[in-house]
Order: C-alpha cells, then sequence, then structure tokens
C-alpha cells in the first residue's frame, strides 16, 4: 500500500514500519517520518472525517482521539501513533447504531455545515469520558480549540448537556 | 514536510551526542507542536529531529521535599500539569494557568519545557514560573548546570541552551505558605497579548513580599522590579493606594512592543490595569500568617 520513496540526501532510509490501530482494526504500514496522522487517515485509509483546514491546531477540524485522548491530527506525526489506538467519527457507531454524542447532535440540531461536526463529536466524546456531567463553563473551556463558522455554539452545547444526559441514564 | 529522519536516543547523554554530531542539521523534538508547524511552513528545515520521548524518566512531576520545591520533566505536557496534584498543592497559581493554556488538543501533546525552549513571547507559564523564581536544569552528555529561568529568556525565540544541551527539568519552589498569587491574561488572538502575574505574601498587616512579573507585551517575560518595590514593605489595609503606582512602573518598564496583537502603547495601559486587577485577586487569596 504504502510507497517507498527516493531516500534522502542523507543517504538513509527513513520509511518506518509502524503498527497502528485505527477504529478497532489494525494496520501493519510502512510510513514516512515526516507523514502526518491526517495524511495517513485521509489519504492512506480514505476516512475522510477529519479535516484539514487552519492547518496549525487552532480551528478543531481534524480532532482525532489517541488512546482516547484529542489531538490535532494536521500537526501530529503518524509515527506518534505508533501502537496506539486511533479513533476517527467513522469509529463511534457501535453494532449500527450511532453513539451516543452522534444521536445528541442529531436530534438537537448540533450543526448547520457539519464541517466542524466529527472534531465537535470527538472532543465532546473525550470531555464526557473525563467529566461526565459538566457545567456550561466546562464545556466551554474544553471546546474552546473546535470552532465552529455556523455559530451554531449555543445548539452545541446544548446537544453535549443532551449527550450527558442520555449516557448518564445509561440510555442511548 | 519536507523529509526527516527521527532519531530515537534512550539517554541524555546519546540524546546530546546526536545534537552535537549533527549541529543544524538536527533539532530537539518534543511533542512538536510548535516545531512541526515551522517545519510545514518551511521556514525552517532539519535533516533529524531528536525524538527525547524515547529516554526513560525523563518525564514526570515530583515533589522535593528537602528542597521545597517541585520538580517537573521535560516531557510533562500542559496537560499532565493541569491535573497533577503535586502542583495543585504546592504550586496552585501553575495548574490554573494551565488550564488556559492554548486548547486541549495542543495541551495533551505540548511539554511545558517545549513551550519554554521555542520562547514565543505570547505564552503563559514562563510569567508564572518567574513568580515562583523558578529555574531550569540544562544537561549535555557531560556536563549539567542550573539556571535561572530569568537568566534562561535572552530575547524573542531565543533562551540561553548551548549547542548539545538539553533542558531535563523544571524546578519550581512552592508557593510561600499563606501567599496568594494570581495571573490574568488578555488577547483577541489564539495566543495572549499580555499576561500579568501578582504573588503578595503578608505578615503581621504587612507586605513581606511582592512579585510582579509581566509577559507577552515585550520579547521575553520579566519580572517588574520597580512595581515589587512599591508594593513591598506596604500595609496590607493601605496596599489598595499603591495599586496605581505600581501598574504605572510595570508599564513603564515592561519593554512593550507593537505587533500584530497590538500596539506597544495599549500593551503598557493593559499592563497598568491588569497589575491593579490582578494584585486585587492575589490580595484576596492571602492567607495572613502569624
Ligand atoms: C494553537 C496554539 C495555541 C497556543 N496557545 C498558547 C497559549 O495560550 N499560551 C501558551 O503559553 N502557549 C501557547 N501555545 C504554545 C504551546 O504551549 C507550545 O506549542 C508547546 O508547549 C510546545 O511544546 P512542545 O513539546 O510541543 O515543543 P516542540 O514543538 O517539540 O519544541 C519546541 C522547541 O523547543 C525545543 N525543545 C523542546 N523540548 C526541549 C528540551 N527539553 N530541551 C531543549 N530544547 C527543547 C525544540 O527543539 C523546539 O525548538 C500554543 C500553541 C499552539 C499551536
Amino acid at each position: 500500500m504504502a510507497t517507498t520513496q527516493a531516500a534522502p540526501a542523507t543517504g538513509a532510509k527513513t520509511a518506518l514500519d509502524i503498527r497502528i490501530t485505527v477504529n478497532g482494526k489494525e494496520y501493519n504500514m510502512q510510513i514516512e517520518p515526516q507523514e502526518t496522522l491526517l495524511e495517513v487517515l485521509r489519504n492512506r485509509l480514505h476516512l475522510m472525517g477529519a479535516k484539514r483546514s487552519c492547518d496549525s491546531q487552532v480551528c478543531g477540524t481534524c480532532t482525532v482521539l489517541v488512546d482516547g485522548m484529542p489531538v490535532s491530527a494536521c500537526t501530529y506525526l503518524a509515527y506518534e501513533a505508533r501502537g496506539k489506538e486511533v479513533t476517527t467519527i467513522e469509529g463511534l457507531m457501535q453494532d449500527g447504531r450511532l453513539h451516543p454524542v452522534q444521536q445528541a447532535f442529531l436530534e438537537n440540531n448540533g450543526f448547520q455545515c457539519g464541517f466542524c461536526t466529527p472534531g465537535m463529536i470527538l472532543a465532546a466524546v473525550s470531555l464526557l469520558r473525563e467529566n461526565p456531567n459538566p457545567t456550561d463553563e466546562e464545556i466551554k473551556r474544553y471546546m474552546r480549540g473546535n470552532l465552529c463558522r455556523c455559530t451554531g455554539y449555543v445548539k452545541i452545547i446544548e446537544s453535549i448537556k443532551d449527550a450527558a444526559r442520555r449516557m448518564n441514564s445509561g440510555a442511548a | 514536510m519536507k523529509r526527516f529522519q527521527i532519531l530515537e536516543p534512550r539517554t541524555v547523554a546519546e540524546a546530546s551526542r546526536m545534537l552535537q554530531e549533527h549541529g543544524d542539521a538536527a533539532r530537539i523534538y518534543a511533542g512538536g507542536t510548535e516545531l512541526l508547524l515551522v517545519l510545514k511552513e518551511r521556514l525552517l528545515h532539519y535533516d533529524y529531529l531528536v525524538n527525547i520521548k524515547t529516554i526513560p524518566g525523563l518525564g514526570g512531576i515530583d515533589w522535593d521535599q528537602e528542597a521545597g520545591e517541585v520538580r517537573i520533566g521535560a516531557l510533562a505536557t500542559h496537560r499532565e500539569i493541569e491535573r497533577s496534584p503535586v502542583i495543585a498543592e504546592y504550586v496552585p497559581l501553575l495548574a490554573e494557568v494551565e488550564k488556559k493554556v492554548a486548547n486541549v488538543r495542543v495541551r495533551n501533546v505540548g511539554t511545558l519545557a517545549g513551550n519554554l525552549c521555542f520562547a514565543e513571547p505570547h505564552a503563559d507559564p514562563g510569567t508564572v514560573l518567574l513568580l515562583h523564581d523558578a529555574r531550569v536544569v540544562l544537561e549535555t552528555a557531560t556536563e549539567r548546570r542550573e539556571l535561572p529561568l530569568a537568566e534562561f529568556f535572552i530575547d524573542a525565540l531565543t533562551v540561553a541552551l548551548e549547542p548539545g544541551e538539553i533542558l531535563t527539568e523544571i524546578r519550581v519552589p512552592r508557593t510561600p505558605p499563606g501567599a496568594g498569587a494570581a495571573y490574568t491574561k488578555f488577547g483577541h488572538l489564539e495566543r495572549p497579548m499580555v499576561g500579568v502575574g501578582v504573588l503578595l505574601q503578608a505578615r503581621e498587616g504587612t507586605i513581606i513580599d511582592a512579585r510582579v512579573a509581566v509577559g507577552c507585551a515585550g520579547p521575553t517575560p520579566r519580572r517588574m522590579p520597580e512595581a515589587e518595590e512599591i508594593l513591598r514593605g506596604a500595609a496590607l489595609a493601605r496596599v489598595e493606594e499603591q495599586l496605581a503606582a505600581a501598574g504605572e512602573a510595570a508599564a513603564a518598564h515592561c519593554d512593550a512592543v507593537d505587533d500584530l496583537h497590538g500596539t506597544a502603547e495599549y500593551k503598557r495601559h493593559l499592563v497598568q490595569v491588569l497589575v491593579g486587577r490582578v494584585a486585587r485577586q492575589a490580595l484576596q487569596r492571602i492567607k495572613p500568617i502569624a
């Protein structure tokens, strides 16, 4: 799957063999050290939920979870995910059912154009794992690195609070 | 990004030798939240990134009872510091400020050491660490030295690291018992435009220690001895009357520069206002000691 490109000027071979788990599936692949996780997810695995937008860790559209922790895949080397578990929006659904955070975003109109939504939902999943009952203030602080240009923040906060209720009551 | 090779040292000595061997072609790589941005922009290129995260024992946050200080390992991320019980107990202001650095993704990956070594002026923790007289430990394969953080910061994006040197730990004396400390930042872009920290300690109704630090406004964060002098020795009941003068002194000495975030004049105004505001908050946090 990977193409090994010509060696750099230093003459050293740079390609790396890594094992990485994405959405529960294990992959052995050969990557270049400078490849970002976002490039690997989109170009090699064709997972298009995480997007490149600001490319500088500000906007949050490339948010994915690595061992459960949100990172900016645009500025995170794929090398760093070696031996780790990556979750993208494509991996949240289980047994044909949407994750409660996804369901809550749907039912509360937590998005308009949807561009920021994968990042929003993954950040919210991580927030609720750390803090199952966040206040509005805590939601705003945690989500401040995920931008929505449709300015749908009120609906997003409502979605997250609804997701918390669903998860705490055990019902999806 | 242009192609590079990642080197994986197992010890600080090995990492230092790699840096020495490759000179300007190599750079330390920790969280990469700053370095990878610079490489993506193609502002700089290195053939080798020396990944210090493969060095065992370079992380961690512990309390050194004998020295009365907290030791923060070079690999400690902002997130680890903000959630550390040791930091919450002994340097609570640092935990409070770390919670508001960048966003959760940058904090998960970025290290405090990387923040200090990059010395981007629009940063928060350096100002809080200066309030606590923090020191940094710098090591090569053969030497180890300690430097007050105030001497580590030289200019915007410039620190006192010698070739082959690695910042291995940050040592932070605990907040003096009973002292009140506070920090506030202000800005309208992603990173702060001005950050002000104040630490006050009182005994028998008198301010016995006053520390004021200003960050972001100028090229490096700095303590403001001119403002501290005004507050030190003041009666606790009347210190309020000194705050305007202290703010003016800090504004006059903060080396504010014009940049994308604002004009020097605007920053001086903010420093003046914030010193008073932050000092009031520090005063409220004082627990008087006998
Ligand atoms: C979107 C965004 C918002 C931000 N907002 C804020 C903010 O509000 N406040 C704030 O304070 N900061 C902010 N930052 C800065 C952030 O704190 C730093 O990016 C981060 O801490 C750098 O750490 P790192 O481990 O990723 O460093 P790296 O990128 O790995 O390294 C940075 C530099 O330091 C050198 N280096 C790293 N570790 C060592 C070491 N142990 N010894 C010697 N040299 C070393 C590297 O060679 C490199 O030159 C922001 C950053 C981003 C991207």
